[in-house]
């Protein structure tokens, strides 16, 4: 099962890839690595089978990372909302020259 | 490398891989942020059974606890509080180039995959057969996580509770309204 696993995984995160290139709204690409991070999880834990228990500790770890950065990264969402009005990445353009 | 598999767990972990893989489809797919976000919660819930199938059933409880009941119901609720309007004012989707460019990147992205399942990885990096059910059955789902977890990434355990207070450090000044002061 373990070629189907990391297989999965890829679909998984390509899928993700793609939803971070073609979508504008903000929460949605966000909602998107976090689809890829649980791709990149399935790729541990499948792996772990055969090369230890380290790849679950890591997941642990991801899981851990994954929350800190919804937790930042929708911060940074509400304040945007609230200087612009939108989450419409299209439309938040300060940094671009 | 694999052992042989029965035909019911062959089955289920094509069902719900494929379910998660259509529920993806479904969540980039939608328009609404809310009915993506409940996709995304179904494609985490058949990753949790597959993480069960897989040996790893402490990781499939973090799974449902953490991903889908903590991480998703955060974005639910910022999606409620952004009160964004009817979806289809927002002209989500990306135009013509956006689609084809990330069309290309994903049919090299499987042509990786392809090219990487042909490798095979060296034989004395693998755990003997059967180490990782042994140890399950000594320790327990949740003992054979945390004893590595506590010995071996001790360190690195607790630098991740610095990057958590740092996280919601950072979330509660983020999130404060500009002009209003912390006291």
């Amino acid at each position: 099962m373990l070629a189907e696993a990391l297989a999965l995984s890829a679909v998984l995160f390509t899928i993700g890839v793609i939803g971070v290139l073609t979508r504008r709204n903000a929460i949605i690409i966000f909602m998107c690595v976090e689809l890829m991070l649980n791709a990149v999880n399935l790729t541990f834990v499948a792996l772990s089978r055969f090369y230890g228990v380290a790849g679950q500790v890591f997941v642990v770890f991801v899981m851990t990372v994954a929350a800190a950065e919804a937790a930042v990264g929708l911060a940074i969402i509400i304040a945007l909302f609230r200087h612009k009005q939108t989450v419409n990445i299209q439309d938040i353009n300060l940094l671009r020259g | 490398m694999d052992p042989h598999y029965p035909l019911i767990y062959v089955f289920h972990f094509y069902l719900f891989g494929v379910i998660a893989i259509a529920s993806a489809l479904a969540f980039v797919t939608r328009k609404s942020p809310v009915s993506a976000a409940l996709w995304l919660v179904n494609t985490m819930f058949s990753l949790s059974v597959l993480f069960v199938m897989l040996d790893a059933p402490f990781i499939g409880v973090m799974q449902v606890l953490v991903y889908a009941g903590a991480i998703m119901v955060v974005f639910l609720f910022v999606v409620m509080l952004l009160n964004l309007g009817h979806p289809s004012d927002l002209a989500d989707v990306r135009g013509g180039w956006w689609k084809i460019g990330a069309g290309v990147f994903g049919l090299v992205m499987l042509a990786e995959i392809w090219v990487v399942s042909k490798t095979r990885l060296s034989g004395d990096l693998v755990l003997p057969p059967g180490a990782n059910e042994s140890a399950l059955a000594k320790l327990g789902a949740v003992g054979a996580i945390a004893q590595p977890l506590f010995k071996d990434y001790l360190l690195a355990f607790e630098l991740t509770s610095v990057l958590l207070l740092i996280a919601i450090a950072g979330a509660v000044i983020l999130g404060r309204k500009v002009g209003t002061s912390a006291r």
